[in-house]
């Protein structure tokens, strides 16, 4: 879990935030970046991870507890003193200046002579293939582009710290993906520090060296993102990322890393206990649809089997997708992949599913 | 796929060219559109666009010499003006009979007032001799000289006649030469008196003061509009209902009301005097001159430059001043070389749309200007409404109309008229 410590490059000691002085929109939040980390703060909207982002960059202030940035305090520090490039959602490139113009301002603010200015915009433009662009105006370059320039700008002055406010959103899912691609590129080449903030899991898990789910205030899980998808520490995390299949039930018994649940159909299996305690409460268990497997002769000898009737079929090329009803619940869902000896489940067809118990992770309700 | 080897107009599916199909599916709809605008379009031409056509035609319209003396007008062709001697006979013959006509039709009245505005005295004198000429047997009982120098020895008056000559065509330039403090003299134009002038200095005054009024304004307006557009809805809602309350105020209870707060006796010279800033002897002038009429206008239209201003400024995303603070500007630097610079339509817009109201300001001016702090459109309402001449209150109106298009010309080339934004 996470915690704070005096190591990390930015660090948060136990910040909350208010706006209304009736709720809180951040609660307690602990969270330690080491220096050269990409760490992405994933949320819902509403869930306090661009409140958290807007604290450290210096437009909102914490109502409680301290930001660290190498070490300082900079709570009371304005944001144009802090040295942190940002690149914004929309870009908010300067309308009225030129991309060159653009990204000689941050130079220009900090007296950095012609030469040495000129030079330097030169390079960021090169650094994302835009050096042919900087005498056009934002408004003639296309969103990609744009996001080029906004990146250029916000590392053209050599900022240690780099924020990300959803800087592909507003991008075609096939620029998204090269753009992902080129800034986890950028910031590992430069050994930049990178706070991004997304509502996108892919996103996410593609890009990041650890990833802060974010609801309701609160850090839900601070990982790796293979850590992430396959270990959930809470149901939230089970559903918010990636595809989730949930059953319910109670637990019978606990021993050891060995959970029996006592789903609501009835049938007994085991779990993986993550974050229950004892016998009797509510639980959710968690299984990735592509855990689970109904081919006989794949099936593990330890997996554990249930009754399953095919609802849907759908064909998604390089996978099946099946829905089906298992232990009362209708949303059961299974991927498969699109092997030559994968057979093509029917809808009505009953079937044998299994999973092995590890992948089946027991999760408060 | 188009055919890209095919030459000459692209052809629809029926073989007619595509152009022609495309006129004809659209003219429904152009139709549409002219039928619905049919309306408001004749209005605006009937009390907008022609009364202004036929106010700028008076403003070179001079029928009214040749109309009425139109033998008069004849005879005198040859005459010399420069000669110094009075025209012939045949003149004054003309000039009795035209008289005795126009007597007959009311209409010499009409003409004296006219000739008037050129050369004082011509009206009482075209009134006496009309009654006279009246009980005359023209052409018979002439001769007309001496029976025209017998009612009246203006009759005699070299000026008199020069005058009559060079206003007998039909189209004159005279008045725009009296709104220019010029007129036409026997050696042609020349400035009038210096004792006379005063459009000139007019129209400058009103140029000078409307620039005032539209700095004060940008200086009063820019921080309001920005603490609007700044602040979250429902509080710019009421500060919005607060800016719009003017509006809702008849326009003389405001102005009568800066007299109440600037006159000598008033609400700010007693404050003033009671705080013993002001000696009671030495009360402030503040109203009925120039500061007056730069206070109240200043005032009535301060909304015209929020509005703009706020609408332009409401659509500056506030990540920009974000993004300038980020990459390392201070406030100020982020005001002037981001913020500011993306407000400047919205400047344009509220610039010019007060500059023009101002020009052309009239209730204000007269309740609250004084003399020195009155607008040339003051002497166009004086003309038009009381001194009755109307020449000389178009060409005046004129000449405003060319300067705002003017100034609107140059606008355009500085600053462009596609940065003017109304939001």
């Amino acid at each position: 879990m996470p915690t704070a410590s005096d190591d990390g490059f930015v660090v948060f000691d136990r910040v909350q935030k208010s706006y209304d002085g009736e709720t809180l929109v951040v609660k307690d939040l602990n969270l330690s970046i080491a220096k050269g980390e990409f760490l992405t703060m994933l949320g819902p909207s509403g869930s306090g991870k661009t409140t958290c982002l807007m604290m450290l960059a210096g437009f909102e202030t914490a109502t409680h507890g301290d930001i660290l940035l190498d070490g300082k305090p900079i709570n009371n520090i304005p944001p144009h003193k802090r040295g942190i490039g940002m690149v914004f959602q929309n870009y908010a490139l300067f309308p009225h200046m030129t991309v060159a113009e653009n990204l000689a301002f941050p130079l220009e603010v900090r007296k950095i002579g012609k030469s040495d200015r000129d030079a330097k915009v030169k390079r960021a433009l090169d650094m994302v293939q835009m050096g042919a662009f900087g005498g056009r105006r934002p408004a003639q370059l296309s969103g990609g582009q744009q996001q080029r320039i906004a990146l250029a700008r916000a590392l053209v002055f050599e900022p240690e710290l780099v924020l990300m406010d959803e800087p592909l959103g507003a991008l075609d899912k096939q620029l998204r993906e090269h753009m992902q691609f080129e800034i986890t590129r950028l910031a590992h080449e430069l050994g930049i520090t990178t706070v991004y903030v997304t509502h996108d899991q892919t996103e996410a898990l593609t890009m990041s060296d650890n990833v802060a789910v974010f609801d309701d205030g609160r850090i839900q899980q601070l990982a790796p993102p293979d850590e992430l998808y396959e270990a959930p520490q809470n149901s939230f995390v089970a559903q918010f990322i990636g595809e989730n299949n949930t059953l319910e039930g109670t637990i019978k018994e606990i021993k050891g890393t060995e959970a029996l649940v006592t789903l609501d159909g009835g049938e007994i299996i085991v779990a993986k206990p993550v974050n229950v305690s004892k016998p009797g409460e509510r639980t959710r268990v968690s299984i990735r649809p592509e855990r689970v497997e109904y081919n006989k002769d794949r099936l593990h000898a330890d997996a554990h089997t249930l009754k399953a009737e095919v609802l849907e079929f759908i064909y998604m090329g390089d996978i099946f997708r099946t829905r089906l009803r298992v232990a009362g619940n209708d949303n059961f869902v299974i991927k498969t992949r699109n092997a030559p000896d994968q057979r093509r489940l029917t809808p009505g067809e009953t079937i044998e599913i299994g999973w092995l118990p590890e992948d089946c992770r027991a999760l408060d309700a | 796929m188009s055919d890209a080897t095919q030459t000459g107009p692209v052809l629809a599916a029926d073989g007619r060219p595509l152009k022609r199909s495309l006129q004809r599916a659209l003219r429904a709809q152009k139709m549409r559109a002219l039928a619905l605008i049919a309306p408001l379009l004749i209005f605006v031409l009937l009390t907008f666009v022609a009364p202004i056509a036929d106010m700028l035609f008076r403003s070179v319209e001079n029928s009214i010499v040749s109309d009425t003396l139109p033998r008069t007008v004849l005879a005198l062709k040859d005459w010399d003006a420069k000669s110094g001697e009075l025209p012939d006979e045949s003149v004054f013959a003309a000039m009795a009979e035209d008289l005795k006509i126009a007597e007959a039709e009311k209409k010499h009245i009409t003409l004296a007032i006219r000739l008037n505005y050129q050369t004082s005295g011509v009206s009482s004198l075209f009134r006496k001799t009309g009654r006279q000429v009246k009980k005359w047997d023209v052409p018979n009982d002439g001769p007309y000289m001496e029976k025209l120098l017998d009612v009246d020895d203006d009759w005699g008056s070299h000026e008199l006649w020069r005058v009559i000559q060079t206003y007998s065509a039909n189209y004159t330039p005279g008045y725009f030469l009296n709104a220019a403090d010029m007129e036409l003299g026997p050696d042609g134009v020349q400035q009038v008196d210096d004792s006379q002038k005063i459009y000139v200095m007019m129209f400058k005054r009103t140029m000078f003061l409307s620039i005032v009024i539209t700095v004060s304004c940008i200086a009063l307006g820019y921080p309001v509009a920005f603490l609007l557009a700044s602040l979250p809805l429902r509080t710019s809602n009421m500060l919005m209902i607060l800016v719009l309350l003017p509006f809702w105020t008849s326009l003389l209870v405001r102005t009568s009301s800066w007299k109440v707060l600037l006159q000598q006796q008033g609400v700010i010279n007693d404050i003033l005097v009671w705080i013993g800033l002001v000696d009671d002897a030495n009360r402030l002038v503040m109203i009925n001159n120039q500061f007056g009429t730069i206070v109240a206008m200043t005032h009535i239209l301060l909304p015209f430059m929020i509005l703009p201003l706020y609408s332009v400024m409401k659509t500056i995303p506030p990540s920009y001043v974000r993004a300038s603070k980020s990459l390392g500007a201070t406030n100020w630097t982020t005001f002037w070389r981001v913020y500011f610079p993306q407000s400047v339509p919205g400047i344009g817009a509220g610039s010019i749309l007060v500059f023009i109201l101002a020009i052309g300001y009239y209730i204000t001016p007269e309740l609250v200007g004084g003399t020195d702090g009155i607008f040339i459109s003051n002497r166009i309402a004086f003309h038009i409404s009381r001194s009755g001449n109307w020449g000389l209150g178009a060409a005046l109106g004129s000449i405003l109309l060319i300067v705002v298009l003017m100034l609107y010309w140059i606008y355009d080339k500085i600053v462009g008229i596609d940065n003017v934004s109304l939001g």
